[in-house]
């Protein structure tokens, strides 16, 4: 496989140079992971490409190097971390000076260790963190934020909550919404939300709506078919990439309206209601 | 010899920095020692010693320990070449955030953490504003929204430096400052060479050694705070 040859605008940026905190005007065209070892120092045949709106899901037993993997794609590996794998920007290896200098905004993420610490309320923050980014409307961006991870959380909350007083599900659904309308960052690497309760269909719809490249390191079943593709890991390297069948999306809408089935019951539960036997779905025993 | 001075509060990960660092470098930029500076006690040596590296400890007691530094640092050069040491870096404790280590001849670093929050990359004095490296850490425990945020307010307080995002505890980011260490500028003697800022005056009789409070023993150096007053 050939890889293209850089496109106009460039990330890095084409003069190679580092560029000023803003970024506007870089362009990525693509991501590539190229395989490198197992965890018994076996060759690892990959030679991964990814672009634009892609999600590629990462699957494998706990401890089996998912987090690795991501970790590899953060500080764009060049042989130099415990797999050896290499990551290529549109198609080329980041020059030294590049790549330990200026590309700390090429990759956002989020995930289950994280929390806001910060002590603001979620407008003040998101109007600060606005500003860093020079948007226009800073207020209006706020808004469209805070509108977004509440239609991502289960309860919803005002803008004048204070930051550290969000639930898991609620924080999860704000570094979500955030990433997608305020990261310059056009990689996103999702470490295991699926605990947080937030609905993960319209999380990876809005970050890809935002033409963002979308990896997630998941052990939930639903998540790992939403993605266009998923890689399977053991040992420390990747054992397949499986492209999600039609069979596997059927399969998907069924376990969706399972997950919503259950879901359910947890509502009426929390709402204090008793179970009735006799509405149970059908698929129930 | 390669120089370099790592400065920043207490318990931002200077330590885990270093040791990650070393780690990554490996054989890659010769022989590795530290210097270790602060103020009342350290355990960083043992740690340090436990991870192979050569090291010495100083501790400044009553004087601050960026003072103590800048009196000391080349008598730890001289130690460092009578070990055969190729790279040497001094972990200083950052104590009052207004002096600073950085040597206009070295590499100087500054480690602040995410945790801090977001206003905090104002309040740190020159160590920040006059590093050629500012490391951030614990990126791993809060929100990219805050990354983003706090290094956006790091640049701002110190807008000629290279920013480093740096896990402390797995060491992303070691391969990133090991490139930069092992590019560290070459020091023989620092003998005539000069600090990149000032220390503040410390003339004060409190500056050595007298605990009596009262305006009788306020001699030398003394500022008043101003205290406006709302009308009652
Ligand atoms: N190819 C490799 N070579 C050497 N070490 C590896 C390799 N891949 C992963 N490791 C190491 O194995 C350990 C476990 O990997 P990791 O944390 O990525 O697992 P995980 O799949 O994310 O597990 P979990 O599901 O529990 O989060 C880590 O210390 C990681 O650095
Ligand atoms: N979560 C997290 N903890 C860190 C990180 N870096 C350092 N630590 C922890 O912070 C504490 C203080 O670190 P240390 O290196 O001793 O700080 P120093 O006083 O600045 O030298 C230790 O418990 C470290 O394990 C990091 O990036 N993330
Ligand atoms: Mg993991
Ligand atoms: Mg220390
Ligand atoms: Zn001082
Ligand atoms: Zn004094």
């Amino acid at each position: 496989m050939t890889e293209s040859p850089h496109p106009a605008a460039l990330w890095p940026a084409p003069s190679g140079q580092s560029r000023p905190d803003g970024d506007e005007g870089a362009v990525l065209a693509s991501l590539t992971l190229l395989g490198g070892h197992d965890k018994d120092g076996r060759p690892e045949r990959l030679h991964l490409r990814l672009h634009p709106g892609d999600i590629l899901c990462i699957v494998g037993p706990t401890g089996s190097g998912k987090s690795r993997l991501l970790a590899d794609l953060e500080c764009l590996a060049q042989a130099d971390t415990p797999s050896g794998r290499r990551v290529l920007v549109n198609g080329a290896a980041p020059d030294a000076d590049w790549r330990f200098g200026a590309h700390r905004h090429l990759i956002a993420q989020v995930s289950q260790n994280m929390n806001f610490v910060v002590d603001l309320t979620v407008e003040a923050f998101l109007a600060l963190h606005a500003a860093c980014r020079r948007v226009a409307a800073p207020e209006r961006v706020a808004a469209e934020v805070l509108a977004c991870a509440n239609a991502l959380a289960g309860e919803p909350f005002r803008a004048d909550t204070a930051l550290t007083q969000l639930s898991g599900g609620q924080s999860r659904a704000l570094m979500i919404a955030d990433t997608a309308l305020l990261s310059a960052s056009p990689v996103v690497l999702i470490d295991e939300i699926e605990n947080a309760g937030i609905d993960r269909g319209k999380a990876l719809a809005l970050l890809t709506a935002h033409d963002k490249i979308v990896l997630v390191s998941t052990h939930d079943p639903i998540l790992a078919l939403m993605g266009g593709r998923r890689l399977v890991v053991g040992n420390g390297a990747v054992r397949a990439v499986i492209e999600t069948s039609a069979a596997e999306r059927a399969f998907l809408a069924r376990l969706q309206r399972l997950d919503a089935e259950l879901m359910d019951i947890r509502r009426r539960l929390r709402a204090g209601e008793a179970i009735d036997g006799g509405k149970a779905p059908a698929w129930m025993p | 010899m390669r120089v370099i001075t790592v400065a920043g509060p207490p318990s931002v990960g200077k330590t885990s920095v270093v040791l990650k660092t070393a780690q990554a470098l490996g054989e890659r930029a010769g022989r590795i020692g530290v210097v270790k500076f602060d103020a009342l006690a350290t355990s960083d040596d043992a740690v340090y010693a436990r991870a192979g590296l050569p090291v010495v400890a100083g501790l400044s007691g009553g004087l601050c320990p960026d003072h103590f530094f800048v009196s000391n640092i080349d008598d730890c050069l001289d130690w460092a070449r009578r070990q055969g040491i190729d790279l040497l870096i001094a972990e200083s404790a950052g104590l009052c955030n207004r002096c600073s280590p950085h040597l206009q001849a070295a590499l100087g670093v500054c480690v602040v953490d995410t945790l801090s929050g977001v206003h905090t990359p104002r309040k740190i004095g020159p160590m920040l504003k006059l590093a050629d490296l500012v490391v951030i850490t614990k990126g791993d425990i809060v929100s990219q929204a805050e990354r983003e945020v706090f290094a956006f307010n790091v640049q701002a307080a110190s807008p000629q430096a290279r920013l480093l995002a740096f896990n402390g505890i797995t060491g992303q980011g070691a391969v990133e400052l090991g490139h930069h260490f092992a590019r560290a500028p070459e020091v023989e003697r620092l003998e005539g060479s000069r600090l990149r800022f000032s220390m503040p005056a410390a003339v004060c009789p409190y500056c050595i050694g007298e605990t009596s409070i009262g305006r009788e023993h306020q001699r030398g150096n003394v500022r008043k705070m101003p205290f406006p007053e709302a009308a009652p």
